[in-house]
């Protein structure tokens, strides 16, 4: 049934596989959309970026984008730690624009979101406004429209600070892979239909085969009631994404799956690979078969590297990993979307005639009652165990972590207590809220749905360590409990129950620390983006911490982080999917 | 570009609101859904259409519902409805409004409260109740199911029962009971918004509903092949 379906889909993106892939003359491949393979890159401190409309056939149909400087995805930018950074950036389009810098602190003036960031009320047709900020950090960062839909139309680029201090990473080679969706249709349309009918883009619904094979499987009796409480709830298991390859065409850095993006190497190289998810609306879920990637930065931020075999990767989330090809011969970069209707893909190779097999999309996978925030002890059938976080993570190496005394196991928070009930506020009672997580679980281990015991290392949350010693962290002096709310059929989304246009803002005092602890009420994966400040993420962990700024909150889910609120000025602090975004969405304002 | 068109008029309409990113997140909409089909019995082969739409935002809309049947290219039933639709719950909404009965004469013009949405199992209602002229009043019970064979193949079993409080013989309609509707579809979905689809129809009318009917020499009972489209758009 899938693979009928597929082939129907790759029909109309223009997705080929396999044997197809294989027939394309080589010679072409580096004759990407833009007739380039990948980026361009400005180098330096100073930087002229056009915002204008450009030409684009990604489909077979030619289509207007939103470019800089006529290059999708947008130059990537590449800074060196400290330097004072100035990008003048010219509007040519007939409409305002903006560009946000996603990840990297500076002041609310250069923050580039319309009528929030102080004194910016976006870039109006033919206006030039200058950004000047310091590069204060090193890493691998993005940068992207704020305004409109234009974030869906081609407006993101990746933004990389190498360190003025030595790299802890070594590496011989450095790639950028910045993945993304591309739309044929008007986003105002792809937001409309989803409010026509929120299961339009959907088509891996479970379906009359599915049926036949869970009543073999299981028997009528059992079948009937595992479906009992979706059906009661009038929600699909199948609910993964909302807009999937039935429109969108993947990208990686601006090349599409047929004509495959291309990284050379010498083998014995170490490479490194910076992920980057520029896309409007999807999680993709990484690996390259054949080698293990060793994931040392997290959202640009150094974490102690922890090899895996897999990775997801939130929208707006960045990782960097290093692989070592040891053999002459091409490796797949391959990202499936997460509700497997689609893929981005790349090539390794030593040599650029050479072309790599791609693998098939994995099953698609059910939502389990843990994504409903139900108390999964109750549950049979499970496939995710209760969490214990007093228990040593496998795979992580805490041999540099013993010191005498230190008690790293369990330090800070019992995480156990943190499963305990949850309280709704009023506001999240009416027709706009469709669900109410009952026990929402902190669950950091979970590698989330359609990646639970996939037989392959999959990176959590809980594998990340902060590379350097956050010891002296301050205990949060208050705690704030966000509640990710949303009726899925009518494609309402908000935070409390209050979308954004009705909602106050969020006060935070400078100089406090804040924990703020989200429960998702939805049974979709929500990667929220504070502006201005860190998202440093409770592991159990205080002595490592690792700094985010995009947390993903996995459905029926609770997870808290801690910020420091060393940033005067307002703030904007949103879900990262791009639909999403329009209502679960807040200011916030440090006084 | 249409796309900035649209962005652009939409700003124009809010542009007293600053959202995020500039886009008011609950927009007004229109959406337009109906079936049209050919209903086979012997001779006639009415056509029969069953058209709503609505337009409005997130949790109120305004609601047209109308639907009618034609025989040999004349109108032989037809109403319309005229509703302000409320959502009160996150899978209900209440309507209210007025209904005509066009056809058949005399016209008949009636208040509707109505209850839709979707019951657990994901089985769409349609429940109104209406209070027209001299003490008349009906209630309709509208359900909708579908079974997905494939994601492009569905079919639905749907029932429609029809209830009077009185005798409306001008109209040969019945107290109680008065009629029952029962349809299969399978339809097959080209595109989300078009889908071409076959099925069967059987209806009876029961009490004095039956009576009148039969005085006219009609059918009480019958049993009709349909073939027909889903659109919406």
């Amino acid at each position: 049934m899938n693979n009928k379906l597929l082939s129907r889909r790759q029909f109309v993106t223009g997705v080929t596989m396999g044997a197809a892939a294989l027939a394309i003359n080589p010679s072409i491949l580096f004759a990407g959309v833009s007739g380039k393979n990948g980026l361009n890159t400005l180098t330096g401190s100073v930087f002229n970026l056009n915002i204008g409309e450009q030409a684009v056939n990604f489909t077979g149909t030619q289509r207007k984008a939103t470019t800089v400087n006529n290059s999708l995805p947008a130059p990537l930018l590449r800074f060196k730690e400290g330097d004072d950074i100035v990008l003048h950036v010219t509007n040519h389009l007939s409409e305002p624009t903006s560009i946000h810098w996603h990840g990297l602190i500076l002041p609310s003036e250069m923050d580039g979101v319309p009528g929030i960031s102080n004194d910016f009320y976006g870039i109006k047709p033919g206006e030039t406004f200058t950004y000047r900020f310091k590069a204060a950090q090193s890493g691998t960062y993005w940068y992207h429209s704020h305004s409109g839909f234009q974030e869906q139309t081609g407006l993101y680029g990746p933004i990389v600070i190498d360190p003025i201090e030595k790299d802890p990473v070594a590496y011989d080679k450095d790639y950028v892979i910045m993945l993304s969706d591309w739309t044929d249709e008007n986003p105002m349309d792809v937001y409309a239909k989803l409010k026509k009918l929120s299961h339009y883009y959907n088509f891996n619904e479970r379906t009359h085969e599915d049926l036949m094979s869970d009543i073999d499987k299981k028997g009528l009796e059992n079948t009937w009631n595992d479906r009992k409480m979706w059906n009661q709830m009038r929600m699909s298991q199948r609910d993964l994404s909302d807009v999937t390859g039935y429109t969108y065409t993947y990208l990686t850095n601006g090349v599409t799956p047929d004509k495959g993006w291309i990284g050379l190497f010498a083998k014995g190289e170490k490479v490194r690979l910076r992920f980057i998810n520029g896309s409007a609306m999807t999680f993709f879920d990484v690996r390259i078969p054949g080698l293990k990637m060793t994931v040392v930065s997290a959202d640009g931020q150094n974490i102690d590297p922890v090899s895996v075999d897999e990775f997801r990767l939130g929208v707006a989330e960045t990782y960097d990993v290093i692989v070592e090809p040891k053999d002459d011969r091409t490796y797949t970069i391959f990202a499936q979307d997460i509700s497997r209707s689609g893929y981005a893909r790349g090539t390794l190779t030593p040599d650029i005639s050479m072309i790599g097999e791609v693998p098939e999309l994995d099953v698609v996978p059910n939502l389990t009652h843990s994504d409903m925030g139900m108390d999964m002890s109750n549950m049979s059938g499970m496939d995710h165990g209760s969490m214990d976080m007093s228990k040593p993570m496998k795979g992580m190496d805490h041999s540099k972590m013993n010191m005498p005394g230190m008690d790293h196991s369990n330090k800070g928070r019992d995480m156990s207590t943190m499963d305990s009930m949850v309280m709704h506020a009023d506001t999240e009672f009416g027709p706009h809220v469709d669900m109410r997580s009952e026990s929402p679980q902190y669950r950091l281990d979970d590698p989330g749905v359609g990646l639970r015991n996939n037989g392959r290392k999959v990176l959590t949350y809980a594998d990340l360590y902060n590379l350097n010693m956050t010891h002296g962290y301050p205990d949060p002096d208050r705690e704030i409990e966000l509640h990710l709310t949303g009726n899925m059929s009518r494609y309402m989304w908000s935070i409390n129950g209050v979308k954004f246009a009705d909602a106050e803002p969020l006060q935070f005092k400078f100089g406090e620390v804040v924990r703020i602890t989200f429960v998702n009420d939805t049974m979709m994966n929500h990667p929220m983006h504070l502006h201005g400040m860190w998202s440093d993420l409770e592991t159990g962990d205080n002595m490592y911490i690792p700094r985010k700024h995009t947390i993903i909150v996995q459905p029926g889910a609770k997870i808290s982080y801690r910020v420091k609120v060393d940033a005067k000025g307002s703030w904007a602090y949103h879900c990262h999917l791009l639909y999403h975004m329009l209502s679960m969405f807040r200011r916030v304002d440090v006084v | 570009m249409k796309n900035l068109k649209a962005i652009i008029g939409l700003l124009l309409l809010f542009s007293a609101q600053a959202y995020a990113g500039g886009v008011e997140d609950d927009p007004i909409l229109a959406k337009v859904m109906g079936e049209v089909e050919i209903r086979k019995v012997d001779g006639s082969d009415p056509r029969v259409w069953n058209i709503d739409a609505w337009i409005g935002k997130d949790l109120e809309k305004l609601w047209i519902k109308s639907e009618g049947e034609m025989v040999n290219g004349k109108i032989t039933e037809s109403e319309l409805q005229l509703l302000y639709s409320k959502a009160i719950e996150p899978y209900w909404d209440i309507q209210y409004g007025i209904k005509k009965d066009f056809k058949p004469t005399p016209s008949r013009v009636w208040g509707v409260v109505a209850i839709k949405g979707v019951a657990p199992y994901l089985i769409e209602v349609d429940a109104s109740a209406f209070i027209g002229k001299s003490g008349r009043t009906a209630l309709r019970l509208d359900a909708e199911y579908e079974y997905m064979f494939s994601q492009k193949l569905v079919l639905s079993p749907e029932v429609e029962i029809n209830i009077f409080g009185k005798d409306d013989e001008a109209t040969s309609t019945g107290k109680g009971l008065s009629n029952i509707d029962v349809g299969l579809r399978l339809r097959y979905e080209l595109s989300r918004e078009f889908a071409p689809y076959i099925g069967i129809n059987w209806g009876k009318k029961y009490g004095n509903t039956a009576t009148f009917v039969g005085n006219e020499g009609e059918d009480i009972e019958d049993a009709q092949l349909v073939t027909g489209v889903r659109f919406w758009f």
